[in-house]
């Protein structure tokens, strides 16, 4: 911020730095079941974000002092690997992962069943093994992914992906330079189906319409990326596209 | 970690009430949905700190200070002072509160309230460099809860704000890349004024400013910062519910509305 005098984020044909359009996603490569030990895992590439989801239970509470009666607690860490940034990161967790560990978990509950599973835990690991903006959203992805792997049942499979401005125009899933460049960034998690938002946030500035439509693309990319997870888990699974067309997610992840 | 908690069963007997009341479009303390508690603010109050505000929202209470320090920049931003928020939830405000590190909602509210002073470029930082690379004026934001009523993130911000506005430092010349202060006192090199609204959904229904009892039914909440030029600067969800779009929508005109009166009646009491 502060220097779009001298950085141009998009050309004059209207084409951004990595040579994409105002409403195009990064691409996407999802892969479901990558990890041998978790009940559950996901790898999910997102333009040059590489990140690892694994699920581990449900399982016994521990400790057992945080064991609810009626439901399944749901534990979350959000963890950036030191290498995953241009300056080494810290390993240890900063008060952002923190934030970002606790509004993942909030934008995942809502699709998990977690009422199926009192006294137990169902923990999610998020690692970022490589970070160019857009990390959380990206590791909604791959964690319902892995939710999904582990045969959790769930409401719906949750998508996640963030639109933003750039030299005053509002576009879709900022890379690296243009968060840092940008003037706004807007992550979004949402559920297609039931169509509703389970994780948003803000930065930067906005005008009440711009809002809107940023609003708009981020959940309109969000049900294309939720096409590719349902694409990745017949994939693994070896399930025919007819078969699964009118079935819910939970009958497909058991199937 | 972070994990889902439980409420307390006291909470859990209280939820019901507050639910069914909230069927027929009223509130356990009488609002209607979408009613503001009376906010008050009261402007330096700690002599010892450089700015400091009080804020009643009801019954929860935060007082908010600012510390203004000489430190080094960071290296990505060395012509720029430093804007640091924390809060602490201590333990005479609420029997949940414990001692020790802060858990994640006190680093999620410290967060939230940081994005709104930084994101709508609140306080123009270059005005606070010294010496580029070396020396720069640190303005540290200390977020106080008192007594936990519920929404404390639009309390705490409107604090912090309070505080920022009343804040006075030392004027200040720069020789040869050192300090030399004057006896006069100036205010901060303010640019902006935001002002967060916090909106829960309760079964369905979307209720303005929810109290403690509202928060502990409440699906999720909805914080929405703008700026004095109506723009979104910040925005945060929280709780395990959800939002449709068009609900999301809604929010944000209304939030945008409220937070010009609340930010009218702050810089109101400023002298």
């Amino acid at each position: 911020m502060g220097k779009q005098e001298v950085v141009r984020l998009i050309n004059d044909k209207g084409l951004r730095v990595d040579g994409r359009g105002l409403g195009e996603l990064r691409p996407l490569k999802m892969e479901v079941g990558v990890l041998d030990k978790a009940d559950g895992s996901a790898y999910v590439e997102h333009g040059k974000n590489k990140i690892m989801a694994a699920v581990y239970g449900p399982r016994e509470a521990h400790p057992k002092h945080i064991a609810l009666s009626d439901r399944a607690v749901v534990r979350c860490r959000y963890h950036m690997a030191p290498f995953s940034t241009t300056e080494r990161k810290n390993p240890a967790p900063s008060r952002r992962e923190l934030e970002l560990s606790k509004v993942i978990r909030e934008a995942l509950e809502p699709a998990i069943m977690s009422e199926y599973y009192p006294r137990a835990t169902i923990d999610v690991f998020i690692e970022v093994l490589q970070a160019d903006a857009g990390t959380r959203c990206a590791g909604i992805t791959a964690a319902s992914l892995a939710l999904a792997d582990a045969g959790i049942p769930m409401r719906e499979l949750v998508a996640g992906c963030a639109a933003g401005k750039i030299d005053g125009k509002v576009v879709l899933d900022l890379s690296d330079i243009e968060d840092k460049e940008g003037d706004a960034d807007l992550p979004v998690a949402f559920m297609p189906k039931s169509n509703v938002i389970t994780l948003l946030q803000m930065d930067g500035s906005l005008s009440e319409e711009e809002f809107r439509q940023a609003l708009d693309m981020s959940v309109e990319a969000c049900r294309k990326i939720y096409e590719m997870q349902r694409e990745a888990l017949r994939e693994k699974y070896h399930i025919e596209k007819e078969e699964t067309e009118e079935k819910t997610e939970t009958q497909e992840v058991k199937a | 970690m972070s994990f889902t908690r439980q409420l307390s069963p006291v909470a859990k007997l209280e939820q019901k009430t507050v639910v069914d009341l909230i069927l027929k479009g009223k509130r356990i303390d009488e609002r209607t949905p979408l009613d503001y508690r009376p906010m008050t603010i009261m402007l330096g109050v700690i002599d010892k700190a450089n700015g400091s505000a009080q804020v009643y929202l009801g019954k929860t209470k935060v007082v908010a200070g600012i510390k203004v320090e000489i430190g080094t920049p960071f290296a990505d931003r060395p012509e720029e002072g430093i804007l640091t928020v924390n809060s602490e939830f201590v333990p005479i405000a609420s029997p949940t509160f414990e001692t020790g590190p802060p858990d994640e909602n006190s680093i999620e509210l410290a967060r939230v309230v940081d994005r709104g002073i930084r994101e709508s470029k609140a306080i123009d930082l270059k005005k606070l460099c010294i010496s580029a690379g070396k020396k720069v004026f640190m303005v540290f934001v200390d977020v106080y809860v008192l007594d936990h009523d519920g929404n404390l993130i639009d309390a705490a911000a409107m604090a912090a704000l309070g505080a920022l506005v009343s804040a006075k430092m030392r004027a200040f010349k720069v020789k040869d890349g050192e300090v030399e202060y004057k006896d006069e006192m100036i205010p901060l090199p303010m640019l902006n004024y935001p002002v967060p609204i916090t909106t829960a959904k309760i079964e369905g229904t979307v209720v303005l400013d929810p109290c403690l009892e509202e928060e502990q039914v409440m699906g999720c909440r909805l914080t929405v910062t703008t700026d004095k030029n109506d723009q979104i600067c910040a925005m945060q969800k929280g709780g395990l519910g959800y939002f449709s779009p068009d609900e999301v929508k809604k929010i944000v005109a209304t939030s945008i509305a409220k937070a010009r009166e609340l930010r009218n009646t702050i810089l109101s009491k400023v002298k």
